[in-house]
C-alpha cells in the first residue's frame, strides 16, 4: 500500500480516490468512485442535480462528518494520508483543504475579523501576523482595493460578489493547499462570476482546485480537468477539453448537449 | 429538450447538403458541355456562381450563429465545425467547377484529342468522389468517407495520364490550341478531388472527434 | 339587488359590529384597570413609604425591602436559569444527533411550562426548603423560580439558536474551528438578542409570581444586603402587596405596589418590544 502510496504522490496527484462509496442511511449516494486529482489544477464536477457532486466534494475535507449516518467505504488518499474512516485531524485536513460554499456566508462581525477568524482559529495571536496574512488573503482573493478603508465594517454590508470574493479570502488566510468551490457563482451575476472564475484560474498557480459547477460554460472556461457524475456514478473523467468534443460515454454526451432525459 | 437547436441543426444539414448537390450538378453539367459542345450548359453553370457563394455565406452565418447562441459541444460541436470547414471546400469546388465553364466557353470542342476523352473520364471521377463525400456526410458513415480518400488517387492517375497524353502531342507538335486549357482544367479537376478529400476528413472528425492532419 | 347579495351584507355588517363590541370591552378593561390602581394609589405615594422599612416601632410601612427582594431574586433566578437554559438549548440544538432523545426532552420542558406555579411552590417547600436545608428563603425561591422559567429560556433560546444560518456553521467547520468554538464565536453571537429576549420574558414572569413564592421565599420585610438576603426569608412585590391586602387590610400600600408592578412590568414590556425589533432588523439585513 505504502507503494502505491509513493507512485501516487510522484505523480503529482493530490487526492487519490479509488473504489469509493457513500451510503446516506439505505440511500447509496456515491458508487465505486475513483478518480485521481492533479496538484495545480482546476478540477471541475458537473452533473444534474441530486447526482452526488457535492456530496463526494466534501468528503475531500471531510464535511460529511456532520451528517450523521453517513457511512463510507474505499479509500480517499489526501497527500498519501487516508481519509475515509480514518482518525486523520480534521481540524488539520480543513485548514489544508479549504471551502468556498454555494451562497456567500460570510460571518456577521467584521471584514477583518471574517479573514482572520481562520488563523485565529488556528493559533495566530500575533497581530501584526495577522495584519499581515488579512492583507494578503484580501489580495489573492482580488478584493483588497475594494475593502482596504472599510476592514472594520460589517462583511453583511457587502454585495455578492464581495463577499464570496471576501469568503475565498477567508478560507486562503489558513493558507491552504486545496480549494473546494461547492456551486461559488450560482447565487452571482454575471460580472462577479466573472472575476470569480477569472480569480480560480489565478489560483490555480498557487492551489488545487476543485469546482461544483451546473455552469457548464463555467466548467469549460475554467477547468483542465472535468468529472461528469449521474445518479451517483463518476461516468466520465478526464481532461476538459476532451470531455466536451468527444465525450466517451452516451450520457455524457447526452447531459452536456442538454439533450439529457 | 432543445427542440429549436435541433431544428436548427437540421436546417444546416439541408442546406450544406443542397450546396454540396448543386456542386456535384455543375462538374457534370461542366463534362456535358464538354462532350456535347454545349456552350449554353457551361454558360448555366459560370451564372451559377455568384448563387453558390451566397448560399456558402448563409451556412456560415447559420453556424456562426448556432456557435453564439447554443454554444455546442461535443457531437453539436463537430457537427458544426466541420460545416464551417467543409462548407469552404464546396466553396472551392463550385469556383473552380465555375472556372472550368469559362474555358468551355472559349472553345467550340470540335477537334477530339486523347487528352479529351482522359478528361471526360476525369470528370465523372469527379463527380463519384464528390458524391461519395456528401454521401459520407449525409450518414456520418466511416467507411464511405475512407472510401472517399481512396477514389481520390484514381483522380491523381487521370491527372498524370491527362498531362502525359498532351506531352505525347506536343512531342508530336501536333498539339492544338486547346491542349493548354486542357491541362487547366484537369489542374481544376485535381484540386476538386482534393476538396472532396477535405471534406471526408473534417467527415471523419465529426465521427472520431480526430482533428485531420494529425497522425 | 339579489336576495344573497343582500343576506350576505346583514351578515357582514352584523359581524363587524360584534368585533368592534369585542374590541371596545377590551380596550375598556384595559384602561379601567390602570385608571383604577393609579386614582386608588396616587393619593398615598410618598417617598417614604419608597425608601424606607416597616417600622413596629414607629408604626410606619415601607415596601423597600420588598422591592429589593424582587429584584434580588430575579437577578439570583437568572443567573441560575440562564447558564442551564441556554446549555440545555445549545444542547438540543447543536449537540444531540439523537432526535428520540430530542423529543423527550422537549416533550418534558413543554409540560414543565404548563404546570401551574402553585404546584412549584409545593415542590420547591418540599425539595429546596425542607430536603435541602434552605429553609424559607430568597435562595429557596430563586430555585424555584429558575425551574419554572427554564422553559421559556430554553424555548427562545432554541429558536434563535434555529435561526442562524446554517451556511455560518458550515463556513467555520470549513476552516477547521472545532464545535465548541463555532458554537462560542459565531452562533453564540448571532442569537445573544434572542437570548435576551427570552430573559425579558422570564422576568416580567418572575416579577408576577406569588403563589411559589409564599411557599418557598416568605414574607419577611427585612432589609438585607444581597448575601444575607439569599439565606433569609424575604416578600417579594407581589407577595407583599398580598399580605398588606388580605392580612394587614392595608389597601393603600397594596394600590402603591400595584402601581409600582405596573410600572415595571409596563418598562420590561418596551424594552422587549424595542428589542424584537432589532432583531427583526437584523435578520431583514
Amino acid at each position: 500500500m505504502s507503494e502505491n502510496n509513493a507512485n501516487a504522490a510522484a505523480e503529482g496527484n493530490i487526492f487519490t480516490v479509488s473504489k469509493f462509496n457513500l451510503w446516506y442511511g439505505d440511500h447509496h449516494a456515491l458508487h465505486n468512485i475513483n478518480m485521481d486529482i492533479k496538484e495545480h489544477t482546476i478540477t471541475a464536477l458537473i452533473g444534474p442535480s441530486g447526482c452526488g457532486k457535492s456530496t463526494f466534494i466534501r468528503n475531500l475535507n471531510r464535511m460529511n462528518d456532520l451528517i450523521p449516518s453517513t457511512k463510507l467505504e474505499g479509500s480517499i488518499l489526501y497527500n498519501n494520508e487516508e481519509l475515509v474512516n480514518s482518525d486523520i485531524d480534521v481540524s488539520k485536513l480543513r485548514k489544508e483543504v479549504g471551502m468556498v460554499f454555494q451562497k456567500p456566508n460570510p460571518f456577521p462581525m467584521s471584514i477583518y475579523d471574517n479573514i482572520a477568524y481562520g488563523p485565529r482559529t488556528h493559533g495566530v495571536r500575533n497581530r501584526a501576523k495577522l495584519d499581515n496574512l488579512v492583507t494578503e488573503s484580501l489580495k489573492s482573493a482580488a478584493i483588497y482595493e475594494e475593502v482596504k478603508d472599510r476592514m472594520s465594517s460589517s462583511a453583511l454590508g457587502l454585495s455578492g460578489g464581495q463577499q464570496q470574493r471576501l469568503c475565498i479570502a477567508r478560507a486562503l488566510a489558513v493558507q491552504p493547499r486545496v480549494l473546494l468551490m461547492d456551486e461559488p457563482t450560482s447565487a452571482l451575476d454575471p460580472i462577479s462570476t466573472g472575476k470569480i472564475e477569472e480569480l480560480a484560474m489565478q489560483l490555480k498557480e498557487k492551489y488545487t482546485i476543485v469546482i461544483v459547477t451546473h455552469n457548464m460554460q463555467q466548467a469549460l472556461r475554467i477547468s483542465d480537468y472535468t468529472a461528469f457524475f449521474l445518479l451517483g456514478d463518476l461516468v466520465e473523467f478526464g481532461p476538459t477539453e476532451k470531455i466536451f468534443t468527444k465525450p466517451e460515454d452516451k450520457r455524457t454526451e447526452d447531459y452536456i448537449t442538454g439533450r439529457f432525459g | 429538450m432543445r427542440e429549436k437547436f435541433d431544428e436548427q441543426l437540421d436546417e444546416l444539414n439541408k442546406q450544406f447538403i443542397l450546396l454540396g448537390s448543386v456542386c456535384e450538378k455543375n462538374i457534370a453539367k461542366d463534362a456535358e458541355a464538354i462532350r456535347n459542345h454545349d456552350r449554353e450548359e457551361a454558360l448555366s453553370v459560370f451564372n451559377q456562381e455568384y448563387d453558390l457563394n451566397n448560399r456558402g455565406r448563409d451556412i456560415e452565418r447559420l453556424c456562426l450563429s448556432l456557435i453564439l447562441r447554443q454554444q455546442p459541444v461535443a457531437s453539436d460541436l463537430r457537427l458544426v465545425s466541420g460545416v464551417l470547414k467543409m462548407v469552404t471546400d464546396l466553396d472551392r469546388i463550385g469556383a473552380q467547377a465555375g472556372d472550368i465553364a469559362e474555358i468551355i466557353m472559349k472553345y467550340d470542342f470540335s477537334h477530339k484529342g486523347e487528352d479529351q476523352d482522359l478528361l471526360l473520364k476525369m470528370a465523372d471521377e469527379c463527380v463519384k468522389v464528390l458524391h461519395a463525400a456528401i454521401d459520407a456526410y449525409v450518414r456520418l458513415d466511416q467507411k464511405t468517407a475512407e472510401e472517399v480518400l481512396r477514389m481520390d488517387d484514381s483522380v491523381d492517375q487521370y491527372f498524370a495520364m491527362v498531362k502525359e497524353a498532351i506531352i505525347q502531342e506536343v512531342s508530336r507538335s501536333e498539339a492544338p490550341k486547346i491542349s493548354f486549357d486542357v491541362i487547366l482544367m484537369a489542374k481544376y479537376l485535381e484540386r476538386i478531388g482534393d476538396h472532396c478529400c477535405n471534406i471526408a476528413q473534417w467527415v471523419l472528425y465529426i465521427i472520431t472527434g480526430k482533428q485531420p492532419g494529425t497522425r | 339587488m339579489s336576495v344573497a347579495s343582500t343576506k350576505r351584507k346583514i351578515y357582514k355588517a352584523t359581524m363587524l359590529s360584534l368585533s368592534n363590541i369585542c374590541m371596545a370591552i377590551t380596550v375598556a378593561l384595559v384602561f379601567f384597570l390602570i385608571i383604577y390602581i393609579f386614582v386608588k394609589s396616587i393619593p398615598y405615594f410618598s417617598w417614604e413609604l419608597l425608601s424606607t422599612s416597616p417600622s413596629y416601632l414607629k408604626g410606619t410601612i415601607g415596601v423597600l425591602p420588598d422591592i429589593m427582594n424582587t429584584i434580588y431574586i430575579i437577578f439570583m433566578a437568572l443567573v441560575l436559569v440562564l447558564p442551564m437554559g441556554v446549555g440545555t438549548a445549545i444542547y438540543l440544538n447543536e449537540y444531540s444527533n439523537r432526535p428520540k432523545v430530542e423529543k423527550a426532552i422537549e416533550y418534558c420542558i413543554e409540560t414543565l411550562a404548563g404546570i401551574p406555579s402553585i404546584i412549584y411552590g409545593l415542590v420547591g417547600m418540599l425539595v429546596f426548603c425542607q430536603f435541602m436545608g434552605l429553609q424559607t428563603s430568597l435562595l429557596a425561591g430563586a430555585l424555584t423560580l429558575m425551574i419554572m422559567n427554564l422553559p421559556t429560556i430554553i424555548r427562545t433560546t432554541q429558536e434563535s439558536l434555529k435561526t442562524v444560518p446554517q451556511s455560518y456553521r458550515e463556513g467555520a467547520f470549513g476552516l477547521g474551528a472545532a464545535k465548541w468554538r463555532v458554537i462560542r464565536t459565531v452562533v453564540l453571537p448571532c442569537c445573544i438578542d434572542g437570548i435576551v429576549t427570552g430573559c425579558i420574558l422570564s422576568v416580567g414572569r418572575m416579577m408576577g409570581e406569588s403563589a411559589a413564592l409564599l411557599f418557598t421565599a416568605g414574607f419577611a420585610h427585612n432589609l438585607n444586603g444581597f448575601f444575607d438576603a439569599m439565606h433569609s426569608a424575604g416578600a417579594t412585590l407581589t407577595v407583599a402587596l398580598y399580605v398588606y391586602a388580605k392580612e394587614q387590610g392595608r389597601f393603600d400600600v397594596a394600590f402603591v405596589i400595584a402601581a409600582i408592578l405596573m410600572l415595571m412590568s409596563l418598562v420590561i414590556n418596551i424594552t422587549a418590544t424595542v428589542l424584537a425589533r432589532r432583531i427583526q432588523n437584523k435578520k431583514g439585513e
